[in-house]
């Protein structure tokens, strides 16, 4: 499914905050179909990257592209095209799911036959169809996250940007939004996602490591490991950060 | 516009949903109400007086006959000096204390005017004037009877002293006051608080990289309680009517644009604050002590701006329902039209625009 179709470029991208540079010329392509793992300790600048890349913030200077669209000038298409879900949960506890998912389908511009065939299919998905008129808030974290993602690729995206999305979620639950994720990717949709769980880089096609607003290693987790000498990507982040 | 539509109705869940945003949208309002509309409609009934007549001649008894039969009142005391007021209305043991001058009668026979002064209890300010309205009203009646209709009539001067009280306002104010203070809890302070909310949440975000464009999340954000806070100047209005008989001399189509204006004024405000604040309890915190008792105190609503000291007199001018309670107590109550309030008008139209700017700026600044 990978293709060297980029999806995402950066060139020299730049964010300064006063004094402090948060991404130092990052320079990288994100291909369609893969699932691009930015890997880094907090305060490495990944939040940055992905944020400015959503269009929630404007970089200092650099040329990018998101799916196709130009950073600066287009950022309504890049919008039309892309899903996100941030660190923080993001999904509406005092409505229903059915009511989530109406709202966030209705921000998309989906119609109403569109909606309601891709509703009663994720639903069904997750096992929630009978939950529908449950609030979001009575539900457990595990079942909100995958929720939220499911939610965050309803208009089908070509790229969905996952920031830190399992912050906090317990290993089987994180394996199974991986499955998600997998299925996404089958669909033809474009992962990028951020993550300091090293477990999960290993899931990645290609995983670009950060630190200090600079990417100091970027590569396929397996070359990684082999370039590193080391038997995980554990391993490889400590050789790295040290 | 389906997207505006799904998320009108997204903010309706909101507002519906949660028990204290009700509270404070419908509770609020009509609690004020009907306090003060209490005090409004506080009967006269068997009030307890105290005459001091130092001139105890025919027609001071006659008068004081008068009083005493006309059910309005009951004699409680009769103080034969002025030391004993104070005590007779700390212990309320009266409510307002008459006093005939000497040489009443003589005075009305001979030079065609006699004085009475009326000493009122304004600790309860509506309930005293009251008394004095109903006081002067039967004095009035009397002098007529008494002197017929074709003379020229004596006067009676009436010295009315409001004790505790000195500055007594009429009870009619409260209601073009209290819209400016409900427009602005629900319109500035719910604004502030649902946007917070949002940044609060985390789903700010959400909404600002999907597809809808900011102007239409605000106008989302901001339009329900547009909405809400017209029903609720009309309710205001519409109980103020009917219920306590305060009427709109003026234009109605003038009040009403007006009433508009200051919604608008208020929403930039919410929007404005908003955009200073990250989480709900100091969105809540500043709208409580930023705008609410600045709208309370230093309005006009209660303390009228001319006996402020000078330095708040100063602060009153940057303080949005003191133009607006003025444009109202204009036209609701003397029938003013624009000729009389474009210069607020205008105020009031500056602040939306510096608002407004200001919120547009720090929007942009947050991006970057």
């Amino acid at each position: 499914m990978i293709t060297r179709e980029p999806v995402i470029t950066v060139k020299n991208m730049v964010k300064k905050f006063g004094n402090f540079v948060a991404n130092d010329h990052l320079n990288f392509e994100v291909y369609k179909g893969e699932i691009f793992g930015f890997i880094g300790a907090n305060g490495a600048g990944k939040t940055t990257a992905i944020r400015i890349l959503c269009g929630l913030s404007t970089p200092t200077s650099g040329v990018m592209k998101v799916a196709g669209y130009d950073i600066y000038r287009q950022t309504e298409k890049i919008k039309q095209n892309i899903g996100y879900m941030s660190q923080k949960f993001s999904l509406y506890e005092d409505l229903t799911i059915y009511e989530n998912i109406r709202f966030y389908g209705g921000v998309y511009g989906m119609n109403m036959a569109e909606r309601k065939a891709r509703t009663a299919e994720m639903l069904e998905r997750l096992e929630l169809t009978e939950y529908e008129n449950r609030k979001i808030g009575d539900l457990p974290l595990g079942w909100k996250q995958k929720l939220a993602f499911s939610i965050a690729i309803l208009h089908n995206p070509k790229i969905v940007f996952l920031d830190e999305p399992t912050g906090g979620v317990d290993p089987i639950t994180r394996r199974q939004f991986w499955n998600l994720i997998y299925e996404a990717v089958e669909k033809g949709i474009t992962v990028f996602v951020t993550t300091h769980y090293m477990d999960e880089a290993e899931y990645c096609d290609r995983v670009s490591i950060m630190a200090d607003g600079k990417i100091v290693a970027l590569d396929t987790p397996q070359k990684l490991k082999e370039q590193y000498n080391a038997s995980n990507m554990d391993e490889v982040f400590l050789k790295i950060a040290r | 516009m389906n997207r505006f539509l799904a998320f009108l109705q997204k903010e309706f869940h909101h507002i519906f949903r949660d028990p204290r945003t009700l509270v404070i949208l419908f509770g609020i309002p009509i609690a004020q109400l009907l306090l003060f509309g209490f005090v409004l409609t506080n009967e006269v009934r068997n009030v307890k007086i105290a005459v001091v007549d130092h001139s105890k001649d025919y027609l001071s008894i006659r008068m004081t006959q008068r009083l005493l039969s006309s059910g309005f009142f009951q004699l409680a005391a009769t103080p034969s000096s002025e030391s004993e007021y104070e005590g007779l209305f700390r212990s309320g043991k009266v409510k307002e204390i008459i006093v005939f001058e000497p040489d009443f009668g003589r005075r009305i026979m001979k030079e065609g005017k006699a004085g009475i002064q009326l000493i009122a209890d304004a600790s309860e300010p509506n309930a005293a004037q009251l008394i004095v309205n109903y006081t002067t009203a039967i004095a009035n009646g009397f002098v007529k009877d008494e002197f017929g209709q074709n003379q020229k009539l004596p006067g009676v001067d009436l010295k009315v002293r409001m004790l505790f009280n000195e500055d007594m306002r009429d009870a009619y104010n409260f209601i073009p006051g209290l819209i400016a203070v409900i427009l602005m809890l629900i319109s500035a302070m719910m604004t502030a608080i649902t946007i917070t909310r949002e940044k609060e949440t985390g789903t700010m975000e959400i909404l600002l990289a999907s597809p809808l464009k900011p102007i239409q999340i605000i106008l989302g954000k901001v339009v329900p309680y547009m909405i809400l806070s017209i029903v609720n100047a009309l309710v205001v209005l519409l109980l103020g009517y009917f219920v306590f008989e305060v009427p709109v001399v003026g234009s109605l189509a003038l009040l009403l644009g007006e009433i508009l204006l200051f919604i608008f004024l208020a929403l930039s405000l919410g929007i404005l604050i908003s955009t200073f604040v990250d989480n709900q309890v100091t969105a809540l915190a500043m709208s409580g002590f930023v705008l609410m008792l600045p709208s309370i105190l230093l309005s006009g609503f209660i303390f009228p701006v001319k006996n402020m000291p000078i330095p708040l007199q100063i602060l009153s001018n940057v303080i949005p329902p003191r133009w607006f309670i003025e444009i109202n107590r204009t036209v609701m109550l003397k029938g003013g039209g624009l000729e009389a309030i474009w210069p607020n008008t205008l105020i009031l139209m500056g602040m939306s625009v510096l608002f407004i700017f200001i919120s547009i700026r720090k929007f942009k600044i947050r991006l970057q």
